[in-house]
């Protein structure tokens, strides 16, 4: 109840109906379907870490310049947790190093990530995190490109839209919900 | 009578179930302690206990008899009249049939089955009653944890202390632990039933006993346990570890051969299973099984095991070989557990029955690998499958060949010559001469698979020759067998590795791993009776001694003959092999040292070094050897230097010097003599500068010089006492004969002084540096001749910008007269007499110093050098080299812990200030050394004053020198009026408050904060001073971790927070920012009113981190950037 007089109060009625809508593409999925949606996914092995301490050069050399490159954030988003499983985004291959196009000088990243099913309907949430993580953890400067691999979700145009529109990715992150889900897969990442 | 009232009061202590756990045990102890002393004795207390045994209430019931059974297993040595033990235990014996009293009657069993000798024991009789009771009324599986293992350990008694007892009863006591066990699932308990089964099975060894006719019972019961799995890890460090267990089941399984019928089945099932655990566990029992049951048994499941066997060690997946020089002495690939395991079992059941070999021999499997070999000529050819095959076959002829004589000489007759046709490798003929079946020459037909079976099987044979001592007393008539085809293929063998060797290039390791591999195999057989003769084995050395000497670079091939080579060495060493011992020093030790002798060869100086040191660190003669060589390189590149300029045998030099620190003198306390060598070396170093009068050819050999002083300092430093004197004397005798000016000519004048700049010629500089490290190196108790001129000399050398003379004199004052007990009589000077000449000394200058003989007990500010360090005479630079001088010779007496450090002190921070006394503006340069001579003082040097030169050192000086300094500069820091100066006056304290420890600066954290604060601020302006910054930022940090430190941290909480966010965009050194973020972090500890109205101000400043150039801050930043967030009531993700 307390939420919702808050949205009330913040948001124009125009958006506040757009964000209701929201609430339902994010979130609705857990009355409509009973159970979960992948019940047995597979688990593949984790890409070793690399060492950032350990690079020698950027540690001798004051003036030389790590550039974002997409390993880093690759790194900031592998150990995302799977919003049904206690597994990371990695460990399902939702996302993997070649998922993440980095281009440091244009200011511009995208990620592609792969459903675990065709249907999944998670695959909002999940692009949801990811955006949210990289939020955090880019400098403002950076444009953020999430998507659908194709040919990897029945509804791929849909979903692509949605984790790409800037008002609408706002409006769900203004939901208690759903930003507590969010940071509950998140909080792993942080570690 | 004051005794019984306590008794009963004690009595109802511990009847009392109320009363805590520790009333109890008191209550019990002091009774015990009662009887100990025999106040009361066993009778008194049962007639006393008498209504609490019999009462017919049953928990006080159950309390008093355990409350008699503690009592007696107290009481285990003290003597009881036999008639007292057999009521004791008739009383307890008939309790056992009342399961409410049960605890009690099994602890007082146990305790008196439990009695030694002399004190009173239970008859076999009675033993007998007990057992009988226990099979008959009591169910263990129907009560508690603790009780069962009660019941289990009376069991394990009875049966360990009164075998023929439980004889006697036969059937019973078989049929009683079967049931007992029934159903068991804890690990403790379990632990002493296996155990009671082994004792059973050893009780009753006849086939016509109980136990043989139960045998399938006593399996089944014991079996289901097997592999062992528990299902609840939890922490509980009363539990028995796994492997424990496992090896109890395993010993009880294999307890008796009745068993074995249905033991081996069921472990060869287990074999098959997928479960890695049941296989190492399955291998583990079955050779104990093996051991136990014997040769007869074993025999008709010979078949399954070998193909169970087989199963394992080509089931273990991802195996494969890697030629590095690190696999060399081992099998070079991985094994697992499973795999071990099965190559154990191989092993024992070969050497326990010759016959189980004939499966092996005949395994088509195995016969079928000479085909793999001969289709395959390199190994990476080879498909995974070939691969594994190849492998696995080598382990299992090695294995077997390993487990005993006569085993290898099967192998050996049976593979061995068909090995050699497939290699192509052809016996030597009587004569000697090779003779080549085919017109192939060898090296077409080294297969790589062959080789390696070859290696496998040469090590395999060479742990079987006996130790010479061995060889003597057992006519070597058996083990000749394979010895002799050995030998009959020694010399075509060692030729077909050398060819491998050389016909390998860079690019495939294969051929050069196995080549060498061979070369070593065959050369590790050990003793007289070895089959490669004398000359062959030389010629295996010269061999990879040539294949070192060739190369010109650090290549694989390179690193794996050094290697061989050093393994060879230790090989030798080990086994005193004398003999060989010397073809070794002959062939591969001189030749080494000779070519550090001439360096005339293709491979590169620093390789040939390596090389040598590390094929004579194998055995102290080498070392001696090569220090020789060592010795005589030095001389004559050194000489050639200074008479021909020939600047390749300078850096030569440099180089050999480094490789002495760096490899001999680590090992300076493993190797006998070393010391003696070194000490030698350091005195013929000496040596050779004496005798070169003049160098000819002026260099920049800075290089050169650091490494002669590295080395001669640290030789000195590890040098006793007396060869520290030898070299001393040398070294003072040339110094006394070179034609440095200084020694008698103090006093200078200024105008000389200032005239000397760049006097010294390169040999003098050599000379003095030299000394200098001499002097660093010494300990205490060493005489140092004629110390007044040499103060002298150190005096003027580092006023001419000498460092290390300077530090020879912080050296020579802090150990002056501090040897033991006045052993140093032949210094000619004290403590005194020193500081006397550095401070008061008189220059004679233009100017008339007055000599003031009022000043001199002290040294202040109105001594001479201090008047140099203000500025009032000579030059910017002569000020700043006495400023630095005067800092190790204030080093020096700080850490003894001599109070005229406080003067210099003084005088250091009068340079600081903007101005001196006398109205002189000082200059920013030598301000800053000021400051620096304050990290000077404070740090640990690694160049002089610290333990490994012997240095005196005081307890807590750096306390002192904290609280005695620290307060003043704080003042001064106050008082003072130009920017500089205040920038100075920060770094010098920065320096004495990151360098004291931190137990310190947490003590005094609430005056010392404001000024850390203001520090970090000041010393943020300019680049230069980031490495102190640094320093002083980590001081911070660890008082914000602190809880000493929280009350001051959270009064400070703007201060702090505002300075360390413009330290995240400190510019200079990442680490700076790095910590700065750390820091911000670890403030989210504070109380959240004292943190939360900064929120936004750090958000910010993180934010902004989150573009740092560098990749550690910026992850950094994401995890503070996240903490600070979530501080907010709402987590805004933008």
């Amino acid at each position: 109840m307390n939420s919702l007089i808050c949205l009330r109060l913040r948001l124009p009625p125009a958006l506040l109906s757009l964000s209701l809508i929201e609430l339902k593409s994010f979130c609705g999925r857990k009355k409509m379907v009973n159970g979960l949606i992948n019940e047995n996914p597979i688990v593949y092995e984790i890409k070793h870490r690399r060492d950032v301490r350990a690079d020698s050069s950027s540690n001798t050399n004051e003036l030389s310049v790590d550039a974002i490159d997409h390993l880093e954030v690759f790194d900031h988003i592998r150990d995302i947790k799977d919003p049904e499983h206690p597994y990371s985004l990695e460990q399902l291959k939702v996302l993997t190093e070649d998922s993440v196009e980095v281009d440091d000088s244009k200011s511009h990243v995208r990620v592609t990530f792969t459903p675990t099913v065709e249907h999944c309907s998670m695959a909002t949430i999940i692009g949801l995190c990811v955006r949210v993580k990289l939020m955090r953890s880019l400098p403002r400067r950076y444009k953020i490109d999430i998507r659908v691999a194709p040919g990897t979700h029945a509804t791929e145009a849909a979903v692509n839209k949605q984790l790409n529109d800037k008002e609408r990715v706002a409006a769900a992150l203004e939901n208690p919900n759903l930003v507590e889900m969010v940071d509950e897969c998140l909080s792993s990442s942080f570690e | 009578m004051g005794s019984l009232n306590n008794l009963t009061e004690h009595l109802e202590t511990f009847v009392d179930v109320t009363r805590s756990p520790t009333h109890h045990a008191e209550s019990l102890k002091a009774i015990a302690s009662s009887l100990e002393k025999g106040v009361l004795s066993i009778n008194q207390l049962v007639v006393e206990m008498d209504m609490y045994l019999t009462t017919t209430d049953d928990v006080v019931r159950a309390r008093g008899i355990l409350l008699l059974a503690e009592i007696l297993n107290h009481l285990k040595s003290k003597p009881l009249d036999n008639a007292v033990v057999h009521s004791l235990i008739a009383f307890f014996t008939s309790k056992l049939e009342e399961w409410r009293s049960l605890r009690g009657a099994l602890t007082g069993c146990l305790a008196l089955l439990k009695r030694k000798g002399v004190a009173g024991v239970v008859t076999a009789t009675d033993a007998e009653a007990v057992a009988k009771s226990m099979a008959q009324n009591v169910q263990v599986q129907s009560f508690a944890l603790h009780d069962r293992k009660l019941c289990f350990e009376l069991w394990e008694c009875l049966v360990e202390q009164y075998p023929e007892a439980m004889i006697n009863l036969g059937n019973l006591i078989v049929f009683a632990t079967c049931e007992a066990i029934d159903g068991e699932k804890d690990p403790p308990c379990l632990m002493v039933a296996f155990h009671v089964v082994e004792l059973l099975a050893r009780l009753f060894p006849s086939p016509s006993g109980p136990v043989a006719s139960e045998a399938s019972d006593l399996f089944e019961f014991i079996s289901c346990y097997f592999p062992l799995h528990y299902t609840h890890t939890k922490g509980d460090e009363a539990s028995i570890p796994r492997e424990d267990l496992s090896r109890g089941l395993s010993l009880a399984i294999s307890s008796t051969p009745f068993f074995e019928p249905y033991a081996i089945p069921l472990l060869l099932e287990k074999l098959s299973s997928s479960l890695p655990v049941a296989k190492v566990d399955s291998l583990k029992c079955l050779k104990d099984c093996a051991v136990k049951y014997g040769v007869h048994r074993m025999k008709k499941h010979y078949e399954g095991l070998w193909s169970a066997l087989k199963d394992a060690l080509y089931s273990s997946p991802g195996r494969d070989l890697s030629f590095g020089p690190e696999f060399l002495t081992s099998p070079g690939f991985e094994m697992d557990e499973i795999h071990r395991e099965a190559a154990d079992l191989l092993q024992r059941l070969v050497k326990q029955d010759i016959s189980f070999l004939g499966l092996v021999v005949d395994d088509i499997r195995v016969n079928m690998v000479f085909d793999t070999i001969s289709r395959y000529s390199r190994y990476e050819e080879m498909p995974d499958t070939s691969k594994l095959e190849v492998l696995v076959v080598s382990q299992i002829l090695s294995v077997s060949a390993r487990a005993s004589v006569d085993s290898c000489n099967i192998i050996f007759q049976t593979f061995f010559f068909r090995l050699m046709n497939t290699l192509g490798i052809v016996e030597t003929t009587s004569t000697g001469d090779l003779v080549h079946k085919e017109n192939s020459t060898v090296s077409t037909r080294l297969y790589h698979g062959g080789l390696h079976l070859c290696i496998e099987l040469l090590t395999a044979s060479k742990d079987l020759i006996p130790s010479s001592e061995e060889s003597s007393s057992t006519p070597g008539s058996a083990q000749q067998s394979w010895c002799s085809i050995v030998n009959r293929f020694s010399v075509p063998l060692i030729g077909a590795f050398t060819s491998a060797v050389q016909s390998s290039n860079d690019d495939c390791s294969a051929d050069a791993y196995l080549g060498v591999k061979g070369l070593l195999a065959m050369g590790m057989f050990r003793g007289g009776s070895s089959p490669v003769s004398r000359s062959e084995f030389e010629k295996i050395l010269t061999t990879l001694t040539s294949i070192i000497t060739a190369e010109s670079a650090k290549t694989v091939k390179w690193e794996l003959a050094l290697k061989a080579l050093v393994c060879m060495g230790s090989f030798i060493d080990q086994y005193r092999e004398s003999e060989k011992a010397m073809s070794y020093m002959g062939i591969v030790v001189e030749n080494l040292v000779s070519l550090v002798r001439s360096s005339q060869c293709s491979l590169p100086y620093p390789l040939i070094l390596e090389a040598t040191s590390e094929v004579c660190s194998t055995r102290p003669k080498y070392v001696e050897k090569m220090v020789q060589g060592f010795e005589e390189a030095f001389c004559s590149s050194f000489s050639d230097f200074y008479a021909n300029g020939n600047f390749k045998s300078i850096e030569n030099c440099s180089q050999l010097l480094e490789c002495v620190t760096n490899k001999l003198l680590p090992r300076v306390t493993e190797i006998d003599g070393l010391e003696k060598s070194l000490v030698h070396f350091a005195i013929s170093m000496w040596n050779e500068i004496e005798s070169s009068f003049v160098f000819s050819y002026d260099f920049n050999g800075r290089e050169f010089v650091e490494a002669a002083m590295k080395t001669m300092g640290q030789i000195v430093g590890v040098a006793l006492v007396d060869s520290q004197n030898s070299i001393i004397q040398k070294a003072y005798n040339v110094i006394s004969s070179s034609t440095l000016p200084a020694m008698e000519s103090i006093p200078l004048t200024f105008a000389a002084l200032e005239g000397l700049q760049r006097d010294l010629s390169t040999r003098d500089e050599l000379t003095l540096s030299l000394f200098a490290s001499v002097i660093i190196g010494v300990s205490p108790k060493a005489s140092i001749p004629d110390v007044k001129p040499l103060i002298k000399l150190f005096m003027v050398s580092f006023l001419k910008g000498y460092i290390p003379a300077a530090q020879a004199l912080g050296s020579m004052v802090n150990k002056l007269g501090t040897g033991s007990g006045g052993a140093n009589i032949s210094t000619d000077c004290s403590l005194e007499e020193a500081c006397e000449i550095i401070f008061h000394e008189s220059f004679a200058s233009g100017n008339t110093i007055s000599s003031d003989d009022s000043s001199k007990s002290k040294c202040g500010s109105e001594t001479l050098l201090s008047k140099i360090c203000l500025g009032f005479y000579g030059s910017l630079d002569l000020q700043t080299r006495a400023i630095t001088g005067l800092a190790w010779i204030g080093k020096g007496l700080l850490m003894r812990g001599d109070g005229r450090v406080n003067e210099i002190a003084l005088v250091l921070m009068e340079c600081l200030k903007s101005s001196n006394s006398s109205g002189n503006a000082m200059h920013p340069s030598a301000m800053k050394h000021a400051a620096d001579a304050f990290l000077i003082l404070m740090s640990d040097s690694g160049e002089c004053l610290n333990r490994k030169f012997h240095a005196v050192i005081r307890p807590l000086y750096k306390q002192r020198f904290f609280s005695i300094t620290v307060p003043i500069l704080e003042s001064l820091i106050v008082n003072c009026q130009t920017p500089l100066s205040r920038t100075m006056l920060h770094v010098a304290l920065a320096h004495v408050i990151s360098n004291v420890p931190v137990t310190v600066i947490l003590d005094n954290t609430k005056k010392l904060l404001p000024m850390i604060l203001e520090g970090l601020s000041v010393l943020s302006v300019d680049a230069v001073d980031k490495e102190t910054l640094f320093s002083l930022l980590l001081v911070l940090s660890g008082t914000l971790t602190d809880t000493k430190g929280k009350q001051s941290v959270s009064d400070n909480a703007h201060r702090i927070i505002e300075c360390l966010v413009k330290l995240t965009a400190y510019p200079h050194l990442m680490v700076v920012r790095e910590t700065a973020i750390q820091c911000l972090a670890t403030l989210l500890e504070l109380p959240h009113g004292r943190i939360y109205p900064f929120r936004r101000e750090v958000l910010q400043a993180v934010t902004k981190a989150l573009d740092d150039p560098k990749r550690r801050v910026r992850e950094e930043a994401i995890k503070c950037r996240q903490a600070w967030t979530s501080i907010t009531s709402r987590s805004t993700p933008v």
